[in-house]
This record gives structure tokens, sequence and C-alpha cells, in this order.
């Protein structure tokens, strides 16, 4: 906030009249809601919603003490990592790639960024689709070669399914930042030291890999964030949160408790947990973007 | 390239056909089963290639004439998808556009608490706050409806950032000049900063098409009645009994139309689309 501008105009009224919508939409659906979820994570309702009363913590000592809780803090630790691991890994192998054929670059681009448009919960619909036990073509595929995939039984394949789902869909935006990231790195360097006779495969290692940096760490918030918080839709049409409970991400969770099962103190307090992780997600990424600038 | 090597640039080829295949797999068994009878797809294995009923499992599809479990057209849900997306779209564009005009062009007192106040909103997601956010939409009487799809989504910090970073790099002789030729604060909103942000509005607005179209939680939430499902609630809807009982024809037909209009905004707007995921991330 310290930038301003020198000219500024003068009205009592005017600025007050531009922020009114963004106000009023801030002020109804984010704040008021906000507040309430930090209330109704304090307080007790009775099964019939009559009477309310004031638990203090206990919504949250119940939360923690709560098996299926932490174990989907569990299940939304390593799906959050297989997705950004796995992400990261084949878009940059694919950007590396793509960025070695200059003149055809833009044509692969073109054909690998359209996943980004496809909802997540199409994309959890057309992998359910392809992997469904009875009827899918992979998982008949995969019978042939003697594995039995059954994502509605084995906790493995469902997380291995949606793991997959999540990633298809965000290649296409690791892709297109590691390419942006490779073409700004300094041709110079890369030649200097293929003068000096280093080949491709140390050249990325040594020069390529660690000059990306800023941009995969960056890649890794973001793929955290959206493994976190957008995968809700894959999750909800490729397994419904199961086998029992074991694709239930924390997202999820908040959503069955809230709506499914009508825990409001304890849904809001996993709203409260929520709200903290975004926090701190959402810190992170901004300190990184001050290092960006110096790069 | 540094030096050649054209094994290198065989396999870097071989790999990106080898990825663009792997990504482009999904689609293309979801147009194939598109093009079979319901009975064809549940006989494993299903057949690979197109076969011939395009047609009519797609007209079954948008109007609505299936025997399956979801009676509604996808026409229209597809409409509900577009006009929900576009409210989204302009309307997260015009109130950042005019906050963000406020906080660089105005001094006044709550100046900074405002801009606190919209940067804090990126840190509420509709995800961590679901359970009390539908129930102001509930007491406001605002379920199934176009309003309740939309409005609590339209705030957008981003945007606003966005449009505030932009503002910044406005000359002063501008502003200066405007005034000058006795133009006030609005006009000078009109005629000189608005065409002046058209290539930012351009990037935003297929980036936030795209979000709108794609929302999921929100509208599960908000919308019971069918009449009133985006298309990507309906194709959820589809999917009520067990593998061989769902007309997976349609299924698929409707996931491909659910993902035609982002993909085609994305794929014919590339330029804007890259632009609007760099400067959201700035």
């Amino acid at each position: 906030m310290s930038q301003q501008k020198r000219v500024v105009f003068r009205s009592r009224w005017l600025p007050w009249l531009l922020l009114a919508p963004q106000a009023l939409v801030i002020g109804v659906f984010f704040f008021w809601p906000a507040a309430q979820a930090l209330l109704q994570s304090l307080q007790q309702q009775d099964a019939f919603g009559l009477s309310t009363e004031w638990v203090g913590l206990a919504n949250f000592q119940t939360l923690f003490d709560d098996a299926s809780y932490l174990a989907s803090f569990k299940t939304t630790a390593v799906f959050s990592l297989l997705v950004a691991v796995l992400g990261l890994a084949v878009s940059l192998l694919l950007a590396t790639m793509a960025n070695r054929v200059v003149r055809a670059a833009p044509v692969y681009k073109t054909l690998l960024i359209w996943p980004y448009a496809v909802a997540p919960a199409i994309a959890g619909v057309l992998w359910m689709f392809m992997f469904a036990p009875s009827i899918g073509i992979v998982s008949y595929g995969l019978q042939r070669l003697g594995i039995d995939w059954n994502h509605l039984l084995d906790a493995d394949q469902a997380m291995a399914l949606v793991v997959m789902a999540a990633v298809w869909k965000q290649v296409s935006y690791n892709f297109l930042f590691f390419l942006a990231g490779l073409q700004s790195i300094p041709k110079s360097l890369l030649e200097a030291a293929a003068i000096d006779g280093a080949g491709p495969w140390r050249r990325f290692w040594t020069i390529t890999f660690p000059l990306l940096s800023p941009t995969s760490f960056f890649l890794l918030v973001i793929n955290v964030v959206y493994a976190f918080f957008d995968t809700f839709g894959i999750i909800d049409a490729a397994t419904h949160g199961g086998p029992g409970k074991d694709t239930a991400i924390l997202v999820y969770k908040v959503y069955y408790d809230g709506f499914k099962a009508l825990d409001l103190g304890g849904s809001a307090a996993q709203s409260v947990v929520l709200m903290a992780i975004v926090i701190t997600l959402t810190v992170l990424q901004f300190r990184f973007v001050e290092k960006k600038v110096q790069y | 390239m540094v030096e050649r090597r054209p094994a290198l640039t065989m396999l870097s080829h071989l790999i990106l056909v080898l990825g663009v295949l792997i990504v482009a797999f999904p689609l293309y068994i979801a147009f194939v089963a598109s093009t079979h009878t319901a009975s064809e797809i549940v006989q494993a294995p299903m057949p690979l290639l197109p076969g011939s009923h395009f047609l009519e499992t797609w007209s079954a599809a948008l109007f609505g004439n299936s025997g399956g479990g979801s009676k509604a057209p996808v026409g229209q849900m597809m409409w509900i998808s577009f006009a929900s997306a576009m409210i989204i779209a302009v309307g997260k564009i015009a109130i950042s556009l005019l906050s963000a005009f406020a906080i660089v062009y105005f001094r006044f007192p709550a100046r900074n608490f405002f801009f606190w106040a919209i940067f804090v909103t990126l840190m509420l997601p509709v995800e961590v706050r679901i359970g009390p956010t539908y129930q102001v939409v509930s007491d406001l009487k605002m379920l199934n409806s176009y309003a309740g799809l939309t409005v609590p989504l339209i705030a957008s910090a981003t945007a606003t950032f966005l449009f505030r970073q932009f503002f910044l790099t406005v000359p002063d002789e501008l502003v200066e000049a405007s005034r000058i030729d006795g133009a006030g604060p609005l006009r000078f909103f009109r005629d000189v900063l608005l065409p002046l942000s058209k290539t930012s509005i351009a990037a935003l607005f297929v980036i936030q098409f795209i979000y709108g179209w794609n929302q999921y939680l929100w509208p599960l939430l908000v919308t019971t009645d069918e009449s009133m499902y985006p298309v990507v609630i309906g194709i959820k809807r589809m999917i009520s009994g067990g593998d061989a009982a769902n007309d997976w024809n349609i299924i698929m037909a409707t996931a491909l139309l659910a993902m035609i209009p982002p993909a085609l905004v994305v794929v014919l707007m590339q330029r804007w689309f890259v632009k609007g995921l760099v400067d959201a991330e700035k």
C-alpha cells in the first residue's frame, strides 16, 4: 500500500459509492458467514436446532480426538503431496521437451492446455468412467494384464484414481508456467555450459533446474492449494470420498459433515481449521512473490 | 537450441506426442462412448471406434428426450451455466474495476481499511465457509435463482489487485490532461481508464468465465430444483445407479457438451488466457 498516485480526484461521496457493490458482497457473503463460522465453532446446537449453548473449544477438542478427522488430514496430505509432486514432475518433463522443439512448441501448447478448462467434476466423471470396475475400458485393460481394478473397494486404487484425474487437470497450468520459466532462462548460460562440454542432462540439473526453482516453488504452493480446495468436484464425482472415507479430503469432510450429517458445530470448527490452513498457504505464497521480484 | 542432437529432438517429440495422446485419451473415450447406444457400452470391453449413434445420443442429451434418469435437457443446463458464468465474469470485472478506481484515484479515510478487507477475502474461499454462507443465501431467499448462483461468488480480490496494479502504472499526466479538459472522475474513468484497461479486462474475462462455468460445490448447495441445475451439476445427477444402470452414452455426450464452451474460450482466446493466468498470480 506504499504506492500512491500524486494526482487524485476529490470527492466526498464518490469513492464510497464506487466501493459499495464490492463492500456489500464481501460483507454479506464473506465476512458475515466467516464470523458465523467462528461463532458456531464455539457453540453446540441440540439435535432439533432449538437451543444453542456455548461450549468453548469443545468442538475443536472433539474434532482432534476424532480418528476420522485425523485420518482425513492424512488423506489430504497424501493426496496433495501426490498431486503436487506428480503434477510438477510430468509438466516439467513436458515443458522441457517443448522448450527443446522451439518451432513446434506453440502447437503442443495448444494441445496441452485445454484440460484447464474442464470442470473438476467433469474430470472426475471422465476418469471414473474409464476406470469403472465392470465397464471401464482401462479397468478392462488392466484386468487383461492381471491387475484387478476396483476403486470402489480398494482404497489405494481409489486414491490413485482421484490423483490421476487431479493431475490430468492441473498439468496444463503447470506446463504453461514451466514453459514460460524455461523460455526466460538466458540462452548464453546454456551455451557457455555447452562449450565447456556439459551435455543436455548435466545442463538441465546444474543450470535449468536451479534457475527454475522460483517457478517450481510457486507452482508447488499453487498445486497444494489446488489439491486442498479445488478438487472437491473430482472427489465427489469419482469416489464420493470412498471407499469408506478413504478419499475424503478435508473440504469433502466439511461438506459431508455439515450438509449430509448435519453436524453444524463440528462442520464450523472444521471450517475454522481450514481457514487457518488457507491463511498459512496465502502467506507462503506472498512471501514467495517478494522473492520472485528479486529473481 | 544450443546444439544439434537429432536423437534428442526425436525423443522430445515422442514424449510430447505421448503426453498429448494421454491427455486427450479421456476425451476420445468420451466421444466414442457418446456415439454408441447405452447397451453397447456396458458390454466390456466397450468399442474403441466411434459408432453410428452420434446424432441420436447428442440430440437426446441436448433436448432431454432420453429414457434415462435425468430428464432435464442439457441445452437448458448449458444456458444456465452460460448465464451464470457470464454474470460472474462480468460482475467480478465490473465491481473490481470500480473498487480499484476508488482505491487508486481517491483519498478518503477508510481507504486502507477497504483495501485490506478486500485482500482478506483471498483467504476465505467458498470451501471454508460453506455452511454459514448457505445459511445467508437461504435466509435471503436466493436458493434456486441466478442471484444465488452468482452474487456470492462475485467479489474478487485478485481482479481488484490486478486493476489496482494496472491503474498505478497509468501516467498521472492523463489525469491532469483530462482535468484541464474539464472531465470529472467518472468521465475520466469511462473515456480514459476503461479503454486503457481493455487487455486486462479480456484476460480476466477468460479466467473468470472458466471459473464461473466450472463451479461445482456452490451450485450443488444452492440449486435443489432441476430446472436451475448448471450442466456440471446436471451431469453428476445423471449418474445415479450402478455401472450398468446409467445411460453412459448420454452422460459422456453431456460431459463433452459441458467442456466445449470453456475449452473453446481457452483455445481461441489463448493469448488472453495465458496473460490472465500470469497476471492473476502476481
